[in-house]
């Protein structure tokens, strides 16, 4: 008995010690070091480059796909499937007039001669015209149809060239087909045979590990929907080689989570695009800075509130402008953000080339505040909540998304420095379905607390323009939620779309930021940042500020020295 | 017996036939569509883009037809198309139940092993050591959030000692099963140790009420050893109440752990429901919430039958 508790006692001690040194060995273990492990938040639902758009999708087919146009990290338009960008003055871009009398344009590209699917099949000319069919099909499930509205024909000179017509010349010509993400013909011409059910038989999504799907310096090898993606080096890519023999992208959605994962080391890095929000990052960087390369993107992303205009009280601008005096956009940088937020004095990044700085700024200025809500008729009560004539308080309502810790705060700022100078504001979170599918489609806000991603020199038509307001009449299309309405601000979004000549359209563009900021339509806040968060030996890594990611350029990243 | 399981199971179909009307009209009836979230994160999209993709996916259609559309494709065994993974539901959908019935499996298996004895040792003598350390497991298992445990659990063994991964389902690469087991250390401790409560105190209550009964004081004055009066006497009448808090248990175990499949990175079931449901992809959220009603209700009806066999003075006409 006494000898069988002994050997039963040698052999649990003898499991344990087992069990422990394999785990040490585990705590000593390296991943290869041509292997590089991608942490991000959200999972890609489609990896169809034009069916259901997502950040996370973007941002993994980046390192497998190139548009034929991009802007690039310097917000300039770059060639990247095609040889050269089509330009007016190179000849490759014609304007020509239509029989309305209005303005269109033929560009002509020539596909780069090294393109080829992964497969070894080359890219040519038949995806491209394929790559039109798919996309005028209103059945296709393709999101963005503008763009292949806009194209009239597609006129092939050979394997590698064609000339796109477009039916409406625009300021941005050159880069109106980055976009344009060309199909692989021959393998997706069966799944198309029956366009209504495209969306769902693509092989992007049906078998995403197809070589022939991508052409990039990577392409997809194994997906575990809801855990990770792989990719794989592209044999067939033509460009400068990627340092890295393989890139594992995972999806870990929990911020904690992301984190622990990053300092355990199951990943080397977090994607600035679709990683931390800003405030996660600053706490990360507080105690392990010294341990990463942190990099802080100004972006597009252009963080506002935008103002009912057919609310009786924020109808009348003197109120809007005192809103704006009232609120203090530098300290809340400085304090929630250390200052890595730039404060917007309009809806145009100081990063943009057609910023002006003549823009009206609105510092921090309470008793300016209180001298315009007297003006407008609003005095202060004695329980300090101004009212009108007829008693009515002063009070709104602040719509916003729910759940992110960080704009909650801003929000309670904001509440709290709106009630020094007397405007009563109830912050009324909800989630986003509910906010974007029926509070601002429907325009039921006062003032709604949001942000939205734009492009490079990005001409606001959907948002400022008077036919854009989201009504009844229209079938609440449109994003022009303020519901502003003004003839100038008409004249300048059109005038810009057409206007070619870059001085006379950068006076465009200063005049229209100049109105915006002084109507308001909404309240400028932030232009928010992506944090980047590398290892130490990371490098080439060019975050870009828009929405087409760092990705397009992953075969500019490579190791230094790896500990 | 059975014209009661046949009764039952008619029950089952009833209730499943009603169950998906409530789900689809409740995911029809919340405010928002995803296409529509889709304006404000695109600077492309234009409101016709929107209606165009909603007709396509027949959402410009009243709810009830939708449903009806749903329920006549679903007999005949179409499941239709996952709106989220443009891929057929059941493809979507078969690997997540995999992943979740080995990770609630396991864990449902193991804080059933630990628990049922370790109840009945710690209702042998209510007050002892034993019993004391019993109770303060089982009350910090149920008041310990999950979410807090797992970071607890992937702070210490995953960033500091580096043990164990930190999430995820296998090294890339690797995936064969010793591999595999690394990854679910830490997923099935979190989901045992926040279980392993409410079974121990279901079986030291029930354990201590049967302990009590006279058939337990005249088997011990037949000369029947402590070992034999627990395990052959006591434990077969207190196993009963527990047989019903275990049926229950199962049938939730395929609708996944949404917190501790988000914390350490686990594609289940219950992150795929969640993202169904906030996506509006109303294939998948119907076939994973049906199954699940399902196996509820199968599991009942598996505990009253379970019933019958235990005590014999159950009997169902």
């Amino acid at each position: 008995m006494v000898r069988r508790m002994q050997t039963r006692r040698q052999a649990i001690l003898g499991a344990l010690t087992l069990v422990l040194a394999s785990r040490a060995a585990r705590a000593g273990g390296r991943r290869p070091a041509d292997e590089l492990d991608i942490g991000i938040s959200q999972y890609p639902g489609t990896f169809h480059p034009m069916v259901d758009p997502s950040v996370a999708a973007s941002y993994v087919l980046g390192m497998a796909r190139r548009p034929l146009t991009v802007f690039d990290a310097k917000w300039q338009v770059v060639a990247m499937l095609c040889t050269e960008v089509p330009t007016i003055e190179n000849g490759r871009a014609v304007p020509f007039d239509l029989p309305d009398g209005k303005r269109g344009i033929r560009l002509t590209l020539s596909l780069h001669p090294g393109a080829r699917w992964g497969d070894g099949v080359p890219v040519t000319t038949k995806d491209v015209l394929f790559t039109n069919e798919v996309g005028k099909n209103p059945l296709s499930g393709i999101a963005d149809a503008d763009l292949f509205r806009r194209i009239i024909s597609i006129d092939v000179k050979d394997d590698k060239t064609f000339t796109v017509t477009l039916n409406k010349l625009t300021y941005d010509y050159s880069a109106s087909l980055a976009d344009f993400e060309v199909l692989p013909a021959h393998l997706e011409r069966a799944a198309f045979s029956d366009p209504a059910q495209y969306h769902n038989r693509t092989l992007y999504d049906s078998d995403p590990a197809n070589p022939g799907l991508y052409f990039g310096p990577y392409r997809i090898t194994e997906v575990e929907a809801g855990s990770h993606i792989v990719l794989e080096r592209n044999p067939t890519w033509w460009g400068k080689a990627p340092a890295f023999r393989r890139i594992v992208i995972w999806t870990i959605e929990n911020s904690a989570a992301l984190e622990a994962n990053l300092l355990a080391g199951g990943i080397d890095m977090v994607a600035g695009e679709i990683g931390f929000t800003l405030d996660q990052a600053l706490a990360f960087q507080k105690h392990h800075g010294d341990e990463y390369d942190i990099t802080y993107k100004p972006t597009l992303i252009y963080s506002h509130i935008d103002c009912n205009l057919d609310h009786p009280i924020l109808a009348d601008q003197r109120v809007r402008q005192a809103l704006m005096y009232g609120i203090d956009r530098e300290a809340i940088s400085q304090q929630l953000y250390d200052g890595r937020q730039i404060v917007a004095d309009s809806f145009v990044p100081p990063l943009d080339w057609v910023y002006s700085k003549e823009v009206p700024h609105y510092a921090y200025d309470p008793a300016k505040a209180r001298v315009l809500l007297e003006a407008a008729g609003w005095h202060a009560g004695g329980d300090t909540m101004r009212r009108n004539a007829a008693g009515h308080r002063l009070a709104l309502d602040l719509s916003m998304g729910a759940g992110n810790h960080g704009l909650d705060l801003v929000a309670q700022v904001f509440q709290s420095q709106w009630r020094e100078i007397g405007i009563e504001v109830h912050i009324k979170a909800e989630t986003p379905r509910t906010l974007f599918g029926e509070t601002m489609r429907n325009r039921k806000f006062d003032l709604a607390f949001y942000a939205w991603v734009s492009a490079p020199e990005n001409d606001p038509l959907t948002t400022l323009r008077s036919d854009q307001v989201p009504s009844q009449a229209n079938g609440f299309s449109g994003q022009n939620y303020p519901g502003f309405r003004d003839p100038e601000a008409d004249r300048l979004v059109n005038a810009i779309e057409i206007e070619l000549e870059r001085p006379r359209r950068a006076e465009e563009w200063h005049e229209l930021q100049a109105l915006y900021a002084e109507q308001l339509p909404a309240l400028p806040l932030f232009f928010r940042s992506n944090p980047f968060i590398l290892p130490k030996w990371l490098k080439g890594v060019t975050p870009t500020g828009h929405q087409y990611p760092s990705t397009l350029w992953v075969e500019d990243w490579y190791v230094e020295a790896r500990s | 017996m059975m014209r009661f399981v046949a009764a039952r199971l008619t029950q089952v179909v009833a209730v499943s036939a009603v169950m998906s009307f409530l789900i689809y009209a409740l995911i029809g009836l919340m405010p928002g569509d995803p296409i529509d979230l889709m304006l404000s994160g695109d600077p492309h999209l234009t409101a016709a883009d929107v209606a165009r993709l909603k007709a396509l996916r027949g959402l410009d259609q009243p709810l009830g037809k939708r449903y009806l559309a749903w329920a006549e494709a679903a007999l005949s065994g179409d499941l239709g198309y996952s709106r989220l993974y443009h891929k057929p539901t059941t493809e979507v959908m078969l690997p997540r139940l995999g992943n979740t019935a080995v990770l609630m499996g396991t864990s449902f298996v193991l804080a059933l092993a630990i628990a049922l004895p370790l109840g009945a040792l710690a209702a042998r003598r209510p007050g002892s050591l034993l019993d004391t350390i019993v109770n303060f497991v089982s009350f910090a298992g149920i008041s310990v959030p999950s979410f807090w445990l797992a970071l607890i659990l992937i702070l210490v063994f995953a960033v500091t000692l580096g043990w164990l991964p930190a999430g995820g389902i296998a090294t890339v690469g690797d995936g064969g099963f010793a591999d595999r087991l690394d990854h679910l250390v830490l997923p099935v401790a979190t989901l045992t140790l926040a279980s392993i409560g409410g079974y121990l105190r279901f079986m030291r209550g029930a354990m201590i009420e049967a302990l009590r009964q006279d058939y337990v004081r005249t088997a011990r004055a037949k000369g029947a050893g402590a070992a034999r009066v627990l395990w052959a006497h006591a434990l077969r009448n207190a196993i009963i109440p527990v047989i019903t808090i275990i049926a229950l248990s199962f049938g939730s175990l395929f609708s996944g752990a949404l917190v501790t499949e988000r914390m350490f990175a686990y594609p289940g079931m219950g992150g795929l429901i969640y993202d169904a449901i906030l996506g509006n992809d109303f294939n998948v959220a119907l076939a994973a919430l049906l199954f699940a009603t399902v196996l509820v209700l199968l599991s009942n009806l598996a505990a009253d039958i379970a019933y019958a066999a235990t005590d014999p003075r159950i009997t169902y006409r």
